[in-house]
């Protein structure tokens, strides 16, 4: 709770220290500001607050996800030396305050008690990547993709709306707790038809959030248009607080109704998979690779939340972490790389920018290595366990359907993660040792290590839970 | 701790070589293999005189039952020793070649060895599987780094392959976890197996599916093998023989210490059809092999062939059998070292391994090809080599359950004999070719890793009831738990 006044001071600070200092110092004063911020979130562990008209509720739970928020967050601010192509004309101060200010929406969005909160945090967050998106404001592409972006977005912030009216309608309440009591006390009979209306258009709107399929299209225009930068903030704060919020939703909220809600979200959790990681095979981009794994990670995530297990929020926990860790050292990768190789090869943003990457840069190569086989799911890195948990939780359900699906769209992602991994170790090229800043080349051991902890000593985190 | 020690101690170095790569990579990690070999026989010595007292168990996951537990006994033990076995000749072998002292090798090959001990020796049925497939990265980055002709292609088909297999494993292990007692569960093999074998008769059936499928791709048995021949065409030499020699074993000893064990039921149902699956793999590979113009090859299709027997006698679940099995496995292990090796030694020399284009060699090197008499005799399983025992053991126990897949089995030795003798006189006989004629004796270097070989292959043969000893005890327990 502190933390979020903290933020926001923070960032309305921030605004203000782009008078006087460089992109770099405020870049370390962000980086500061993550952490006292993180270190505000822990001080309230084990204890519950109700704020705000006890709209806004802190468990561990919601201060496990904040933290793992922050925690992408701080990667982000890490690994930000450019926002972009068109770096001298940008505005860091303005960049890191966004930043800063959405985080507290994510935030917001991981430790709602009434639905009205869940909009505010999903709008402050949701408006401040519509800005970041187009952020690159001479690059077409990126201004192509905001205004894509906006577009969609507003229609699904849209969606969620009325389904939040239909539900209010029906069960005359915001809070989660009086609409789940208002469901568990009425007869089946007597609820009116209007509330399934309402929950399967809120299932919609937050599907769109975390770009399930099929409301994902809008996905790869925007990750692949964004500056680098920001797509990685996207793929890992977005994904996580989306995540966190729909769970929030079906399984405290709508717990009662599992067998409304469990099937269209236990079908689109395989179509997910299924559309994700068959295009992903086809992309010669990295980067709109990385978009179309982020879809199928979704997939993966849909599962466990279609299946409801009283584990299932700590199988969303770590395996949003282990996603988290695996993402933004995979972009960090991505973006040092193709800002190398802008100017020295035809397309900067292929796999065949990766060509040779081990020869004068055996670091990137590892930390590349190991957060793709961590996103593959092969074991000796996180993802391996986010798998396994996630498969354990879907069996719990006897959902074998979904598994086989899974296990074969598991094998399809190898297919795709290699290709980077084969570029970086197997093809020659002339690359040249590329200039890493000593705050770039931290972060990406830190979450590099990180990755290979989750796998080897999974209990390290999981006992946090 | 000693299990530990030899579980750790090769990634440890492999780590050092791979960071710290120092020049003299060939001497470090030569000398850490013996270390590791010796660390390997005092370490069966002690299992062998008291068993579990080496066990160790520490919580991995607690609060999902998930253990690091390590032990040894008469099943595993013999796998573990033969990967302490065969690893200081695999390493051997690089000398005096561009790989001796390139530290990525030498690392990978250590790393390698820690993989594979670990599923060896894992308690713990997650464990075991965690290592089955981490040993697929080094072996992955060691063929398509260092490989021949279209490695990269290869080993990635070999990888995904693989790698598919083994999730069929993951999902089924989860499946029995899930329903073991307790309020956590527990991944403990014992208790997979004591929970597996009280399901009903459709769940074995289609777990016993899952299992076996992920082992036949590994081992490979037909119709999975199709990733094979290419891998250990163009993996490096040493690549194919921890392909050849240790890695196959996975597959094999995981159908001994979980398919077996935990499904009874799915064994009856299923029993038949994959051993006359596997008995028309020993056909069809050794068709093909007779067939083959690269000894490289052939020798992967005669391996191929092996494992289909290994596959049928495992799957009798009769004494003789597994023990069969077992003792083939350390035999064919040695044997398939030391062939590929040979092919190395020719290859280095003419630059082929074509075999139209080679013969004569006996005149040039008399050592190399008593070697290779030696060596391609135990692969044909003559008694008085190793092989014959093996063998012997699992046409028994072949025929015992069905004398006319006994019968079509036994094939193989004629088989057998046709493709090795043919590559024999192929190479070794017959007129000095153009690109043979120059051909250099063995060098101190060679000899040192080919003439242990050579003596293992006739020991083998002829004190055989050391190593069933060994097993005996444990392949009886198992074997009571199928009746």
């Amino acid at each position: 709770m502190t933390a979020i006044i903290a933020l926001s001071i923070f960032g309305i600070s921030n605004l203000f220290l782009g008078f006087w200092l460089s992109r770099k110092t405020i870049q370390t004063f962000t980086l500061g500001f993550l952490a006292i911020s993180m270190g505000l979130t822990v001080a309230d562990w084990n204890h519950e607050y109700l704020w705000f008209g006890n709209m806004f509720r802190s468990t561990n739970t919601s201060i496990n996800f904040s933290i793992i928020i922050q925690l992408a967050a701080f990667f982000v601010v890490a690994f930000s030396n450019a926002f972009g192509q068109d770096d001298e004309h940008t505005h860091p101060a303005e960049y890191y305050a966004i930043m800063l200010f959405s985080v507290v929406g994510a935030i917001l969005m991981v430790s709602f008690d009434h639905l009205i909160m869940l909009f505010v945090g999903l709008e402050i967050l949701s408006v401040s990547m519509y800005v970041l998106t187009g952020s690159d404001k001479r690059n077409l592409r990126s201004n192509e993709a905001a205004i894509k972006y906006l577009l969609m977005g507003a229609f699904a912030t849209g969606i969620l709306l009325f389904g939040i009216t239909l539900v209010y309608g029906a069960t005359r309440s915001f809070y989660i707790a009086n609409i789940a009591n208002a469901i568990a006390s009425t007869p089946k009979e007597s609820m009116p038809t209007f509330l399934y209306a309402g929950i399967l258009l809120m299932l919609v709107g937050m599907l769109f959030k975390v770009s399930a399929a099929p409301f994902h299209f809008w996905t790869p225009d925007v990750y692949d248009g964004a500056p680098t930068i920001f797509t990685m903030f996207m793929s890992t704060v977005v994904k996580t607080a989306g995540f966190a919020a729909l769970f929030h939703v079906f399984s405290g909220m709508f717990g009662g109704l599992y067998n409304t809600w469990a099937l269209p979200v236990y079908f689109i959790s395989m179509l997910t998979l299924v559309i994700g990681n068959v295009t992903a095979v086809y992309q010669q981009s990295m980067k709109r690779m990385l978009a179309y794994s982020s879809i199928s990670h979704a997939g993966y995530m849909l599962m466990t939340v279609s299946s409801n297990q009283a584990t299932t929020t700590s199988t969303i926990l770590y395996y949003s972490l282990a996603y988290t860790l695996a993402t933004v050292t995979a972009f960090a990768i991505f973006k040092i790389v193709s800002e190398y190789q802008t100017g020295r090869v035809e397309k900067p943003e292929n796999f065949q920018a990766f060509d040779g990457l081990a020869k004068q840069n055996p670091l990137l190569a590892f930390c590349l290595t190991i957060s793709l086989l961590s996103l593959a799911g092969i074991p000796l890195t996180g993802g391996f366990w986010g798998k396994f948990f996630v498969f354990a939780d879907t069996f719990h359900r006897n959902i074998t359907y979904s598994i086989i699906v899974a296990v074969l769209m598991s094998a399809v992602g190898i297919y795709y993660y290699f290709k980077g991994i084969i570029a970086a170790y197997f093809k020659t090229s002339e690359m040249e040792t590329i200039q890493i800043p000593g705050l770039y080349k931290l972060a990406l051991v830190i979450s590099t290590v990180g990755t290979l902890v989750l796998g080897l000593y999974p209990t390290f985190v999981k006992t946090l839970f | 701790m000693y299990l530990l020690f030899i579980l750790l101690f090769p990634l440890a170095l492999g780590s050092f070589l791979l960071l710290a790569k120092p020049k003299n990579a060939f001497v470090i990690s030569l000398t850490g293999s013996i270390i590791e070999a010796i660390a390997v026989a005092y370490v069966l010595i002690q299992s062998s005189q008291s068993p579990n007292a080496l066990t160790i168990s520490y919580p991995w996951i607690p609060e999902a039952g998930l253990s690091f537990s390590l032990w040894v006994d008469g099943i595993n033990g013999i796998l573990i020793g033969l990967t302490g076995l065969l690893i200081p000749f695999i390493v051997g072998s690089t000398a005096n070649t561009e790989k001796a002292n390139n530290p990525v090798y030498q690392g990978l090959i250590l790393a390698m060895q820690t993989a594979l001990v670990g599923s060896f020796l894992a308690k713990d049925a997650f464990l075991f599987y965690f290592f089955f497939e981490a040993c697929l990265l080094p072996i992955y980055f060691l063929s398509a780094q260092f490989g021949g002709e279209n490695r990269i292609a290869i080993t990635f088909k070999f990888f995904v392959y693989t790698l598919f297999g083994s999730l069929f494993l993951l999902i089924g292990l989860i499946y029995v976890y899930l329903r073991t007692p307790g309020a956590v569960g527990s991944s403990d093999i014992d208790v997979l197996v004591e929970t597996a074998r009280s399901l009903p008769a459709t769940s074995q059936n289609y777990l016993f599916l899952a299992f076996f499928i992920a082992f036949a791709i590994k081992m490979p048995i037909f119709p999975f093998h199709t990733w094979q021949p290419d891998t250990y065409t163009t993996s490096p030499v040493q690549g194919s023989m921890l392909l050849g020699g240790i890695m196959l074993k996975m597959g094999t000893y995981g159908v001994i210490r979980l398919v077996l064990p935990m499904f009874p039921l799915g064994l009856i149902t299923w029993g038949t059809t994959v051993m006359i699956i596997s008995i028309i793999g020993i056909i069809y590979g050794s068709i093909i092999a007779i067939q083959q113009k690269d000894a490289k090859r052939l020798i992967a299709y005669s391996s191929f062939a092996h494992v289909g027997l290994m596959s049928a006698g495992i799957l009798t679940g009769s004494l003789a059998g597994i023990q069969g099995a077992l003792y083939q496995m350390l035999s064919h292990g040695i044997n398939i070292v030391g062939l590929f090796f040979i092919i190395e030694i020719i290859e280095r020399r003419t630059k082929t391994r074509e075999l139209a284009q080679l013969g004569g060699i006996t005149q040039a090197s008399y050592m190399l090809s008593v070697a290779f008499v030696v060596l391609s005799l135990g692969s044909v399983a003559l008694p008085l080599t190793n092989g014959f025992i093996g063998e012997f053991l699992l046409l028994k126990s072949v025929f015992d359950q069905d004398m006319w897949m006994g019968i079509i089995a036994g094939i193989t030795i004629i088989l057998g004999a046709v493709y090795t003798l043919r590559l024999i006189q192929k190479s070794m006989f017959g007129n000095v070719s153009r690109i043979t004629k120059e051909f250099e004796d063995l060098t101190s270097a060679e000899k040192m890793v080919l003439v242990p070989l050579v003596i293992l292959v006739l020991l083998g043969g002829i004190f055989p009831q050391t190593v069933l000893n060994y097993s005996a005890e444990s392949v009886e327990k198992l074997t009571q738990l199928l009746n």
